[in-house]
């Protein structure tokens, strides 16, 4: 979340859109109503009338996979009605920039495009050379900001977004026009200064092959309307996991180390050409340009992990990815069962049930010489062995088990959406011989070391690796180790005149050094616990009256970046810094003290000295956006699985950029899948279920798979409510329990119906042991995502349901 | 001080906190169920379930309503059930005094196996067929006399489930009733005068549950010892 969960409180319109975030974040309700009782309007635009349906003002159906062509007929009102905040366009955006020559967009495609050779697991690559903008003779972009040049953003987006409009985007859709009017009217309303709306998305969006582009979309709405930055606005993730927050920020993805550093290429042997390429140069003074600081992170880093060893030498220790190689989860799968490579640490998840078709899953697994299992209880992958299809005999994977103990029975942090940093004091001791998994890590790392320091080859990353500042005399240690993130003084060091003494911890990241003499587990975390203390354990409702008019509680727990709780919150204030929404001020600039006042602002100069999105390196909200994998302006493609054989938008039916593995069979247009299929959560059961199917109480209110569908589809299909049937995909089968509802009606697109049905994604068959729950959804869902993320496509793929064969169903 | 909840419908999102928390604070184990075509599960209140999210599903022109119904005792200010289970032990069901708390015993076992309706005009309580017991909703006063809110109020994060002293739910009864009332020209507080558990609901009462509201089927006749403690209130505490 750019805001945070009280915040949505202050917005006027709340927008949910690709969640279902009453059932799935049920807390948030409470914030949502409050927003409401101030007069909020709360529209809900799903392909199922879900429980947050029942709450709206405003509900519009949407078939699944279309988001793009609904966001981008908002984009075209908006534009066409001169509802955008033109003042913040041009002050905080790059509306103004031009864009180079070299630029185009003809049928569905940017200029640049390279298809790719079937052996790739993309379907094809920009050169985003050809996307750039033009530059004056000091490399800064040229502007134009009475927005008219031609090839200025604003003119660019007008031209792409023209071809949006309310017929074609309702036949793509199947939203109703007057649906989609009133809720372009209603949200665009908040375009005025001192009125704000929000987003609240989760997995409905990003888990497209155009997951990245359906956020950049509300993004570009976002700032267009002047809600970045803002009070009740913002661009808002509902976190699937109490603390994916923290594990992102920390490196849960290949691509990055911790503090969204890069992942260290093959191509940058030292530690020098690694920071020159990721380090961004700006000759704009007005450009805070914070990534500047990029090697007193990288090199901060390196010092937590080696804190004797000289950082150019430490670097050359780190693991370097392929250049050009992606190692995204499905590729991993794909590798792991071309035999790629032979050990598998399945930590904390229960892949052969929540990645992407399962059954290439399970067969990845069978390829394998050992798995190491850490999970609080035995699971679909651990047991894949002896699952549905399996033949033990011939499998020769060796499994570990280590059991590690639940969350609330150990100390640590958890990170949530808003980003906040929250300590937990462990509460029971962890059952028998189960531990946390910081001690898992930590005495698995002292084996290795002790095997390593009796030879081996490429010994010393693992030799040096500085294991003794994670624990005390017990063992893995919570406190030492968020320590070592928030990170050290390594000797003393004068800045400002003051002298930080050795081993003193960093007071914020704008102490951190690149000459080796701090270190730092992660930048973003600096501040979070200083010699004033864990900071992320405070309790404090202290506010002041301008806080509280928005809620904020800046002593309660502790936010990255620096306890910022609202980001980008420069582009609140216009160039003096007075309030653009004075009753829900974020931040104000007091000219008596000469300080703001409020939240803790993206820097501390004065108004208008700096450029106000801090993390660009020009400094301006990206409207074009020339740096994602699929384009700088989001373009309405197709699911790789899709009902129709036109996208009325362009000749490109699909994104042409899509990680696909083009030998895998996709449905398309295919009469024997014709029904679209999305796979959702529900309240009572978490992930692939393991912890809920698990709890008797939650198993005995959600006991089954099942299938919610139209009752025009059961009618076609002859289904009865209630009974068992088959769901098929090209991958795989399962039953479920029919679940007819009038929530599901059938969409009209291009001419014809469309039908579309859901699936939870908890159960497996592994427990309830009488295989009375079913089995993954996931068996059916396909290889394919986005080409930025690699996250896979389960919210938009081709299904059929039929009445189940006798004796089909033993269950 | 008389106690009492508040149920805003208007406000129910179906997460269904209040339904595992109270399961979990008065430790009753799990049935076995099955899905039959609807989120509802159990399919009807239990010896062992005593709050039940129920959900209803209805066609109103062109769209559809979903409903919730978080159902519970709704401890009656004059409850018929320990009217009837008063002919058979006075001990079987007593109000607390205080609260307002309509509680079953073990001497429930006394009444006998009748049908729900005959004992309760909202058909709550129900029997334990191996022991003959009684059960339902206590408004955990277990946790009220601590000082604490009933499990499933503790547990709602939506401000569906309100629970206070009577007078101030009544208020804020009145209060989300005029609010609604603009949007929701059928908005109505349900017997209020009659029970501490007053739900507002913002459709017709029948469209959430059959017995949302009390149903006329139950003889509201009073038995003796009903009829003293009307004349005699202190009688009434005296016999709890």
């Amino acid at each position: 979340m750019t805001n945070h969960w009280i915040d949505l409180k202050n917005s006027d319109v709340i927008l949910v859109m690709g969640s279902n975030a009453a059932s799935n974040h049920p807390i948030s309700f409470k914030w949502v109503n409050r927003a409401k009782e101030n007069g909020a309007k709360l529209i809900s635009v799903d392909p199922r009338f879900t429980q947050t349906s029942t709450q709206a003002d405003i509900y519009a159906p949407l078939r699944g996979g279309t988001d793009i062509a609904f966001l981008g007929g908002m984009i075209k009102y908006i534009l066409d009605n001169n509802l955008y905040f033109k003042e913040y366009m041009v002050n905080y955006t790059n509306a103004s920039f031009i864009v180079s020559k070299k630029f185009t967009f003809k049928d569905g495609l940017f200029s640049g495009y390279k298809e790719g050779d079937p052996d790739s697991a993309y379907r094809g690559k920009y050169d985003k050379s050809f996307w750039a903008f033009e530059r004056d003779k000091n490399g800064n972009p040229k502007k134009d900001v009475s927005l008219k040049h031609k090839r200025c953003v604003f003119q660019l987006l007008k031209e792409h977004y023209k071809r949006y409009d309310l017929a074609k985007v309702s036949s793509v859709t199947g939203t109703p026009k007057d649906k989609l009017l009133e809720v372009y009217k209603t949200y665009s309303a908040t375009g005025k200064p001192d009125k704000s709306a929000t987003i609240m998305y989760a997995m409905g969006w990003t888990q497209h092959t155009v997951g990245v582009q359906n956020i950049r979309s509300m993004a570009m709405i976002q700032l267009l309307l002047g809600n970045i930055g803002v009070a009740g606005g913002g661009v808002n993730a509902l976190r699937g996991e109490s603390n994916v927050q923290g594990s992102t920020d920390h490196c849960l993805l290949w691509h990055i180390i911790p503090g969204y550093l890069s992942v260290p290429k093959s191509h940058l042997p030292t530690l020098k050409e690694y920071n020159d390429a990721y380090t961004p140069h700006c000759n704009d003074p007005k450009s805070a340009n914070w990534w500047q600081n990029y090697p007193k992170y990288s090199v901060s880093l390196l010092r937590a992990m080696y804190p004797k060893t000289d950082q150019n030498v430490s670097y050359t220790w780190l693991p370097k990815a392929d250049t050009g190689k992606t190692y995204t989860w499905l590729q991993l799968f794909d590798a792991m069962d071309k035999d790629e490579f032979k050990g598998f640490f399945a930590w904390g998840q229960n892949p052969a049930c929540s990645g992407a078709n399962s059954n290439k899953t399970r067969q990845a697994l069978s390829k394998l010489d050992w798995m190491v299992n850490v999970n609080i209880f035995d699971n679909e992958t651990g047991s894949f062995w002896h699952g549905p299809g399996m033949k033990p005999k011939d499998i020769k994977t060796e499994v570990f088990f280590l059991p590690c103990c639940t969350s609330i029975e150990k100390e640590g942090s958890i990170t949530n959406s808003g980003r906040w940093m929250q300590w937990r004091t462990p509460g029971p001791k962890p059952l028998g011989q189960s531990k946390s998994d910081g001690h898992i890590i930590c005495e698995l790392t002292q084996k290795i070391k002790e095997k390593y320091a009796q030879g081996g080859v490429f010994a010393d990353p693992i030799l040096n690796l500085d294991i003794d500042s994670w624990q005390d005399q017990h063992g893995y240690s919570a406190v030492n180790t968020a320590k070592l993130i928030n990170g050290y003084f390594l000797k003393d060091t004068e800045i400002k005149g003051k002298i930080y003494k050795k081993g003193t911890l960093v007071p914020s990241f704008a102490f951190l050094q690149d000459d080796g003499s701090t270190k730092s587990g992660n930048w973003l975390y600096c501040n979070s616990f200083t010699e004033k203390g864990n900071m992320a354990a405070r309790m404090d409702k202290t506010q002041t009256p301008m806080q509280e008019k928005i809620g904020l509680y800046p002593q309660w727990s502790w936010c990255w970046p620096v306890n910022r709780r609202i980001i980008y919150n420069r582009a609140s204030v216009d160039m003096k810094g007075t309030p653009y929404a004075p009753e829900k001020a974020v931040i104000a600039w007091n000219s008596t003290t000469q300080k703001w006042d409020g939240d803790v602002p993206d820097g501390g100069w004065a108004p208008g000295s700096k450029y106000a999105f801090i993390m660009r390196k020009e400094g301006f909200g990206q409207i074009f956006g020339p740096g994602r994998e699929d384009g700088p302006f989001p373009e309405h493609y197709e699911p790789m699985e899709c009902p129709v054989d036109k996208n009325p938008f362009s000749k490109q039916l699909r994104s042409p950029v899509a990680m696909a593995f083009a030998k895998e069979e996709k449905a398309v247009c295919d009469p024997r899948y014709p029904f679209v299929c999305s796979t959702y959560r529900v309240t009572e059961h978490w992930q692939t279920g393991l912890m809920t199917r698990h709890t008797p109480w939650l198993l005995e209110a959600q006991p089954q798979m099942f299938c919610e569908m139209s009752k025009e589809l059961a009618k076609l299909r002859g289904i009865e409510n209630g009974e068992k049937i088959m769901i098929e995909s090209v991958r795989g089968k399962l039953w479920a329990v029919a679940l007819v509802t009038s929530r599901f009606k059938p969409f009209e697109i291009m001419g014809t119906t469309v039908h579309q049905v859901g699936i939870p994604w908890h159960f497996g068959w592994q427990y309830p042991e009488d295989g009375s729950g079913g089995d993954a959804a996931n068996l059916l869902t396909p290889s394919v995502g986005d080409p930025n993320t690699g996250i896979p496509e389960t919210k938009a793929f081709m299904v059929n349901v039929r009445k189940a064969k006798e004796g089909e169903i033993n269950a | 001080m008389p106690k009492a909840f508040l149920v805003d419908l208007s406000r129910c999102t179906a997460c269904r906190g209040c339904q595992i928390a109270c399961k979990q604070w008065h430790k009753l184990p799990a049935e076995k169920t099955k899905n039959v075509g609807s989120y509802q599960n159990p399919q009807d209140l239990s010896f062992t379930t005593y709050k039940l999210v129920r959900y209803s599903e209805h066609d109103v022109q062109d769209s559809v309503k979903w409903l919730f119904f978080p159902e519970q005792c709704r401890h009656c200010i004059d409850p018929p059930c320990k009217g009837m289970a008063d002919d058979y032990d006075e001990r079987a069901i007593v109000q607390d005094p205080e609260t307002g708390a309509v509680i079953f015993t073990d001497f429930t076992k006394k009444i006998g196996d009748l049908n729900p309706e005959e004992l309760c005009p909202y058909n709550i309580p129900r029997r334990d067929p191996i022991t003959g017991i009684w059960s339902k909703c206590d408004m955990c006063l277990d946790r009220v006399q601590n000082g604490l809110l009933p499990a499933c109020v503790q547990a709602c994060p939506t401000g569906t489930m309100n629970f206070g002293e009577r007078e101030d739910m009544l208020a804020l009864a009145e209060k989300r009733l005029t609010e609604l009332k603009k949007k929701y020209p059928d908005a109505q507080l349900l017997d209020p005068d009659d029970v501490s558990t007053i739900y507002l609901s913002i459709y017709p009462p029948s469209w959430y549950h059959k017995f949302a509201v009390a149903s006329a089927k139950q003889p509201h006749t009073m038995n003796r010892a009903q009829a003293l403690a009307k004349i005699f209130p202190a009688l009434k505490h005296r016999v709890g």
